[in-house]
């Protein structure tokens, strides 16, 4: 390791989206406070949105100049890329969803855009982590920021509980997902993914305790991404967090544990792998069940969108599974799919909700086709996506990761698999039903729908339509990078 | 004080094998602690428990292999628990001050 105390340029650009994020923050923090009546405080949401442009631009370059940053501690390829773009993207979506949101439940302030920017930058971090260490102060840096986010509504007290459950979970998660790299760090003497790759390859003190701290860690990142039988935080967060900060938990973080999960398990642990194979499918298997029947008998919508994401998770276990370059690549077109259809979603809930959120449960969508018929459309277009109906992103992203598996001979799994997305689609169209085909009860006025909120939808709505047509735009790219153990 | 024990205990040195299981009963401890408390302070010192027996792990290696970097990682560490017991604190309070209680079973809005 050639020590130089000084980074090149070129470690710099690789770094660049963190470091736009992380001084954007920090200025709005200071902006904030200059900003005394309500009103001026729009121009904040504005600037934030305007600074994850720009770390959306810090990615290309980092793209265009790959190799690692850092004393290796950083890695910027197109995996990396990938994934950063895909939290950029919901980042920006819950700035778009977001501004409306706190106006109307009188909570505008700049510090929820800070603490957005900041969990993006740690989720940027994790997605180019090259090192134990680095993916935990990545993890880290999101969570925390995550935290307060949940609880950002400070007198309600269904958001003061979802923050308080994430917060004692999740810190509990990571501390077994650090005692998992101390034993990895112990047994290897490193915690670089390559430098532990090549000690494992060597031989090691004891296999035993390797295995013992990969399943720490495995430990710590089931809890992050929501698998069984570590799910039980999530649909307590999903109900009691404000909506849009639901959909970016949903769709940011979880995607990005993914990434880690991947890139740690396939570059660090490659050897490990058929070991850790039987785990993982009874995991997936569990998680996937879980999910669809708790889901099934919810009446609040977004405590069953947050059974459902635990549900989609268990897909994507399926294709880290399969632990193969198509495998790896279905898993990333899945996330970046189900990042847009859930974040969708979570929008129309936003709308539909009303003031105070009071307008959650599935009696309060009855003869919403009739209210506001464009938003039952683009509800129905992510409820067919979440079911996998062809034509839509889901169906691809389902198609490709039971393909993935199959390849990988999992048969049994498939088969499973596919069971549950059929389970699943009763209670999907349950709502659809709900939304169609009963009367309305409700004889309030129709509250007309936000600029923000109705690009988010639409936006998410195109790219949930664009990507069952064309999935080679998201999935050649993927493919291309699937290849981490390299 | 000091006459109780002979000299050579003093320069008896404990080996790697007793800081590990010493950081393993540590972590347990912490664990059990989340698992079975319930009142939230405790179970939030029960997760700075498990921190620190993480630290004393990575600061037993690193002495181990004659490497700073396993320190350093502890500092790390120590860092980022002091960010997350500030945020902890904050929600902690603001939880209190709306239900004005500490106890785990008393938060239960969310549910089916």
């Amino acid at each position: 390791m050639d020590a130089k105390f000084f980074p090149q340029t070129a470690e710099l650009l690789r770094f660049l989206p963190e470091i736009i994020l992380t001084i954007a923050g920090t200025l709005l923090l200071v902006l904030e406070g200059f900003k005394k009546d309500e009103d001026s405080r729009s121009v904040i949401s504005t600037l934030a949105a305007i600074s994850i442009g720009l770390a959306m631009y810090g990615t290309v370059v980092a793209y265009d100049n790959p190799g690692m940053a850092f004393s290796n501690m950083l890695v910027s390829d197109g995996f990396a890329a990938f994934f950063r773009l895909v939290v950029l993207g919901v980042g920006l979506l819950t700035v778009l969803c977001s501004t409306s949101y706190l106006e109307r439940e009188k909570s505008n302030s700049g510090e929820f855009y800070v603490l957005l920017l900041f969990s993006l930058a740690g989720q940027c971090l994790m997605a180019a982590a090259n090192e134990l260490i680095m993916v935990f102060i990545g993890l880290e840096v999101s969570s925390i920021a995550s935290y307060i986010l949940a609880g950002y509504i400070r007198d309600d007290k269904r958001g003061n509980e979802s923050s308080l459950k994430y917060f004692l979970l999740g810190s509990f998660a990571t501390a077994f997902l650090l005692y998992g790299v101390a034993w990895v760090y112990g047994m290897t003497g490193s915690t670089n993914l390559q430098e532990i790759r090549v000690a494992l390859d060597k031989g090691v003190p004891s296999m035993t305790m390797v295995s013992a701290a990969v399943g720490l860690m495995l430990v710590g990142f089931a809890f992050k991404i929501s698998a069984a039988p570590f799910q039980v935080w999530a649909p307590d967060v999903y109900q009691g967090a404000p909506a849009p900060v639901s959909g970016f938990l949903s769709a940011g973080p979880k995607a990005v544990a993914f990434a880690v999960m991947i890139r740690v398990f396939q570059t660090a642990f490659g050897s490990l792998m058929p070991k850790l194979e039987p785990v993982l499918w009874v995991m997936a298997l569990a998680t996937m069940t879980i999910g669809n029947f708790a889901a099934m008998w919810q009446n609040n919508i977004k405590r069953m969108l947050g059974y459902s994401s635990i549900a989609h998770a268990g897909y994507v276990l399926v294709a880290v599974t399969s632990n193969s370059a198509t495998g790896t690549a279905a898993a990333m077109f899945y996330l970046a799919a189900y990042g847009m259809m859930n974040y969708g979603a979570f929008a129309i809930v936003t709308h539909v909700a009303g003031k105070g959120e009071e307008h959650v449960t599935l009696d309060h969508m009855k003869g919403l086709s009739q209210r506001q018929p464009a938003v039952a459309a683009l509800l129905t277009v992510f409820l067919l996506s979440l079911i996998g109906v062809p034509l839509t992103a889901g169906f691809f992203g389902k198609f490709y990761i039971f393909k993935s598996a199959i390849d990988s001979h999992m048969y049994w799994l498939t088969a499973l698999g596919l069971l549950n997305s059929a389970v699943a689609a009763y209670y999907y169209l349950r709502v659809l039903v709900v939304m169609y085909m009963h009367e309305s009860e409700s004889t309030e006025p129709v509250e007309a729908i936000p600029g923000g909120l109705k690009i988010t939808m639409w936006l998410t709505a195109a790219m949930t339509l664009v990507l069952g047509v064309f999935p080679g735009l998201v999935l050649d790219f993927a493919t291309k990078f699937a290849v981490l153990n390299k | 004080m000091y006459s109780l024990f002979p000299p050579e205990f003093f320069k008896l040195t404990i080996p790697l094998p007793g800081y590990l299981i010493l950081s393993a009963i540590l972590f347990t401890i912490g664990v059990a602690t989340f698992l079975f408390r319930r009142n939230v302070i405790t179970v939030f010192m029960a997760i700075e428990l498990m921190l620190n027996a993480v630290n004393l792990t990575f600061v037993t290696f690193s002495n181990h292999f004659g490497k700073v970097d396993g320190q350093i990682f502890s500092f790390f560490v120590m860092v980022v628990a002091a960010a997350e017991a500030a945020v902890g604190l904050a929600i902690i309070l603001m939880v209190f001050r709306n239900r004005s209680t500490l106890q785990i079973d008393d938060f239960d809005t969310l549910k089916n």
